[in-house]
């Protein structure tokens, strides 16, 4: 079975994100780039498919700072295939990634195609289902356990509160996953750096990077964050009073 | 070609989802710019039923066997063709398990433009994203002729229809060769609560003093359909699971409203829940760290405010 | 949690223990007699499946497998009594505890809470998971302002390494303020490294990390040499023990003192500043890695004396007894673990010495301290009026900072 995995890497909300002076986009200059946490469940789903049933997994990146120490790590948890996409990444969106990952990906030919669900600064679409269509392939999304059956996949998909559903889906297929059925594996640093020196990178020119997404953003902005508590004040029946109202404001109640 | 909003009507076993309700609100807002009407689209296989309480102008509805459960491609399929033929301003998704499996799709192949994690609209018809875990929110012009929008809930209170909106019946086009089937479903389990998935917490820490009040946070927290949970003390007290413990070495938890019930907010603790959409604290002592994270806050006793504010809840709630 | 790992063949095994024998003093473990101290003085021997003693004697018999099945060298928390207490001088902590648990990392068996720590040390340079460009941030406030050698290049006589607990733990920031103002008033010329400065990373290699460790070590080394000072201090006894005894193998050797040694040098400067009475009882916890593994007793004990109004008292483990707080080897990071297989903490019998001993003040001088004791009072009967303080915090207040 030949899984490949793409992935993205997204702003480090550890950071603290500001907005540059055209007021429309976020400061490069502070920001540092982590990889989407779901792609990360996404490469261990696939290396634990490998374990389970043989094959092979490429993982594929756009390159970025950080993206190579990222791929020699996957590397250390089992990935065979490491692949870089080169080029100017600066001002991409998903769709032109997607076209990109797609060239990538056809090449490779994979049984199946494993990405994280969504990343948390798409806004023209994720990744998953853009990608799909460019490969012609089905997508289910929000799959929390993947069982490989022949010349299809049963998929584990969520839906809010707790609703799961057990998707058939012929291969080759594209999943948007949610969580690996086991967390993220550790690797020892010793072992990462054993793997730098003996793991290659696969780098490729991207094409399609200037696909318009046209989804344009005119203005970027912080919400508004408080620095201490709003104090509520008056009896035990004021303060339920005002609790009820910013829990049905929540939209909790 | 027309203004009207479009809502991809969403419904799993027989029941409209919430996100619907707040889609259709948040497309009245945005019909008030565009100038068009809302339009429900519902799929499904003798699901009329559904559209009775969609506060919608009018319902599109398509009916055929390979829609009776959702499957994202029999959806796109189904969606591709009526989004072409019709033309909306906007089709609105929810950002969920459901939407999220179409939207994308249907913009790659039909070319349209798709905006996602969209939490409301401006007066001017604006999207305002929310995005980068909520710490940054982006606005910009709804692609135009047509744009696909996912929205997330909480931009709109859900509204219901106060009179059964009118049902045209689209012929549905053919969806063979779907790649894409529903074995079965799998119920929640509910004896094991997994608090990570609840959007209403009350959170007790050691200012609840004493095994025999966790009842009063209990009976607040069914009052408010929510569960009860735990910073560490109470836990290793014993007084309750550690499936019910938030914090470094317990859940993180992301709810809508975490009601922090006697907890001094140590670093540890707060790691497990500083991603909650509000948090509310509840400590006598007005220098407990946790009014440095939370957004309201109280200095009363939680065994004065607790039984008060479950009745006042349960009556609000008319039970 | 169950180790799936493939059995060690007996050959595997003695492989294994071979290598154990090539580290420094590793030759002693051919010497145990089984004797069974370490095991007893171990603070959680009595559950561990496999206490040092045990896993000894598993080497021997090789059947180390049978150890790596197990998980409980988890509840290891590097205090190093077993070494202290050996007979035969076996540096058992180092030579055995923390290799078995490099067995285990390299299998990629960790508990979460520890595995955390450890990425975000590799990404953040901290296990707490912050900016490092926040790591200078409690500074604010200060006057005179803390020099932070990155933005002024001044040389100074001392650079004081800070560490991740001191400069980004909020209970810690009162501490770690004290401090850089009982500098200043005694006119220390000092600087920090701030965002620069990177884990010590002891913690990390005793919980199994060698390699991580080491990756520490090169670039806080690389971080020194940019500077000029003649010395470094450190708040915390655990960069203290890396400083001292572990980075000068890795080429990064400078003359480095705990601040409670600073500090005792210039008692005499400091007697005349100590104006306000602090009128307690106070017990003086031996952190292990001041105390006990680097043998510094005396001079945090002479700091507190020099209080007016503070009477010291002794614990029923004391010096090189002393028992630990539990943070020490990835404790910090294993509290959920540990406490699920114990359901009870080290700190918590700390805090009862405390209460027994009379104290009103439980004095520290490492970090990790004030929020595990503190944490551990509140689940201590008598123990609701015990203050913890750090030693720094104690002259602070005395001397009106």
């Amino acid at each position: 079975m030949k899984i490949a995995v793409p992935v993205k890497f997204v702003p480090d909300l550890v950071e603290e994100l500001t907005i540059d002076s055209s007021g429309a986009a976020l400061d490069t200059a502070w920001l540092r780039l982590i990889i989407n946490e779901f792609d990360d469940h996404a490469v261990e789903q696939a290396v634990i498919l490998k374990e389970r049933g043989g094959g092979e997994v490429a993982v594929l990146s756009a390159e970025a700072d950080g993206v190579d120490d990222f791929l020699f790590t996957t590397a250390a948890k089992g990935a065979d295939k490491l692949v870089k996409l080169t080029g100017d990444f600066s001002a991409v969106n998903n769709h032109a990634l997607g076209k990109a990952f797609a060239e990538a990906i056809k090449t490779i030919q994979p049984d199946l195609v494993l990405t994280g669900v969504q990343a948390h600064n798409d806004l023209d679409g994720s990744l998953g289902p853009l990608l799909a269509e460019y490969l012609g392939m089905p997508f289910v999304g929000y799959v929390s356990g993947v069982t490989v059956s022949g010349d299809k996949v049963i998929a584990r998909k969520e839906y809010s509160g707790g609703l799961v559903a057990e998707v058939e889906v012929k291969l080759p297929a594209v999943l948007g996953i949610q969580a690996s059925e086991t967390p993220p594996r550790y690797v020892a640093y010793s072992k990462i750096r054993q793997v730098m020196g003996t793991a290659k990178i696969d780098e490729q020119a991207a094409e399609g990077l200037d696909a318009a997404s046209g989804v344009t953003v005119s203005r970027m902005f912080q919400p508004e964050s408080a620095e201490r508590a709003a104090m509520l004040e008056g009896s035990p029946e004021d303060v339920s009073d005002k609790l009820i109202g910013i829990f049905k404001e929540a939209g909790a109640l | 070609m027309s203004q009207d909003i479009f809502v991809v009507v969403e419904h799993l076993r027989g029941q409209v989802a919430d996100i619907s309700h707040v889609m259709l609100a948040g497309a009245r807002a945005l019909s008030q710019t565009s100038g068009g009407g809302v339009v429900a689209v519902l799929l499904g296989k003798d699901a009329q039923s559904l559209a009775a309480n969609l506060a919608a102008d009018r319902v599109l509805y398509v009916d055929s066997p390979a829609l009776a459960e959702f499957t994202p491609d029999a959806y796109q399929l189904a969606l591709a063709g009526l989004i072409q033929a019709q033309s909306p301003r906007a089709v609105l998704f929810g950002h969920t398990s459901v939407g999220m499996d179409v939207a994308g799709g249907l913009s790659a192949k039909l070319g349209i433009p798709v905006v996602s994690s969209c939490r409301s609209f401006t007066a001017d018809g604006k999207f305002v994203c929310q995005i980068c875990g909520g710490k940054i929110m982006a606005e910009g012009d709804l692609p135009a002729p047509t744009a696909l929008v996912t929205m997330l809930a909480g931009g709109y209170k859900a509204e219901v229809g106060n009179q059964p909106p009118a049902v045209e019946a689209v012929p549905a086009p053919a969806l063979d060769a779907l790649r894409i089937s529903i074995k079965q479903y799998i119920e929640p389990d509910t004896s094991d609560v997994d608090i990570s998935k609840e959007p209403m917490l009350v959170a007790i820490g050691r200012g609840i003093q004493n095994k025999d009040n966790i009842e009063l946070a209990t009976e607040l927290a069914e009052a408010l359909g929510g569960q009860v949970c735990a910073s560490r003390p109470v836990v290793d007290q014993g007084w309750l699971p550690t499936t019910r413990l938030v914090g470094k070495s317990g859940k993180r938890v992301k709810p809508k409203v975490y009601l922090a019930l006697g907890i001094s907010g140590a670093p540890e603790h707060v790691e497990g829940m500083d991603g909650s959409d509000i948090i509310v604290a509840v400590n006598t002592d007005p220098n407990a760290p946790i009014f440095n994270v939370a957004k309201y806050g109280t200095t009363m006793d939680l065994l004065d405010l607790a039984p008060i504010l479950a009745e006042r809840v349960r009556s609000a709630k008319g039970g | 949690m169950e180790v799936t790992l493939s059995p060690l063949s007996p050959s595997q095994s003695k492989t294994f223990f071979n290598s154990l024998l090539d580290l420094k003093e590793g030759e002693r473990l051919r010497t145990c007699l089984q004797c069974g101290t370490c095991s007893g003085v171990c603070p959680f021997g009595y559950i561990m499946k496999f206490p040092p003693g045990k896993i000894i004697g598993a080497l021997r018999a090789e059947i180390f497998d049978y150890v790596l099945k197990t998980d409980t060298v988890w509840m290891c928390i590097s205090c190093n009594a077993c070494t202290a207490f050996c007979p035969s001088n076996i540096p058992i902590t180092e030579a055995v505890m923390t290799r078995t648990k490099e067995e285990l990392l390299l299998a990629g068996n960790v508990p979460t809470e520890l595995q955390s720590a450890l990425e975000n040390t590799q990404r953040y340079g901290n296990p707490l998971g912050e900016s490092p460009r926040k790591r200078a941030d409690w500074t604010a406030g200060i006057q005179p302002e803390v020099n932070i050698l990155g933005k002024t290049r001044q040389p100074v006589d001392v650079l004081w390494y800070v560490g991740d607990y001191a400069s980004y733990h909020s209970r810690m920031k009162s501490a770690t303020q004290a401090l850089a103002k009982v500098l200043n008033a005694l006119g220390v010329k000092f600087g920090i490294l701030g965002p620069e400065e990177f884990s010590d990373g002891d913690s990390q290699r005793l919980a199994g990390e060698r390699g991580l460790f080491e990756m520490m070590a090169q670039k806080n080394g690389q971080a020194f040499r940019k500077y000029k000072f003649n010395e470094i201090i450190t708040t915390d006894p655990h960069a203290f023990n890396a400083l001292k005894n572990g980075y000068p193998a890795l080429g990064v050797e400078y003359p480095v003192k705990h601040y409670t040694q600073f500090l005792a040098e210039r008692i005499e400067q400091l007697k005349p500043m100590l104006k306000n009475e602090v009128k307690a009882k106070v017990a003086y916890h031996d952190p292990c890695y001041l105390g006990r593994v680097n043998g510094v007793f005396d001079q945090p004990r002479d700091l507190l004396t020099a209080i007016p109004g503070v009477e010291l008292v002794e614990m029923s483990h004391q010096r090189l007894n002393s028992l630990c707080c539990g943070g020490g080897g990835g404790g910090m990071w294993l509290d959920g673990f540990q406490w699920e297989k114990a359901h009870t903490r080290v700190s918590e019998w700390r805090v009862r010495e405390a209460v027994a001993a009379g104290a009103d003040i439980l004095a520290v001088a490492c970090p990790y301290e004030p929020p595990r004791f503190e944490d551990a009072a509140k689940n201590v009967p008598n123990a609701g009026t015990l203050k913890v303080r750090e030693i720094a915090e104690l002259l602070a207040e005395s001397m009106s900072l």
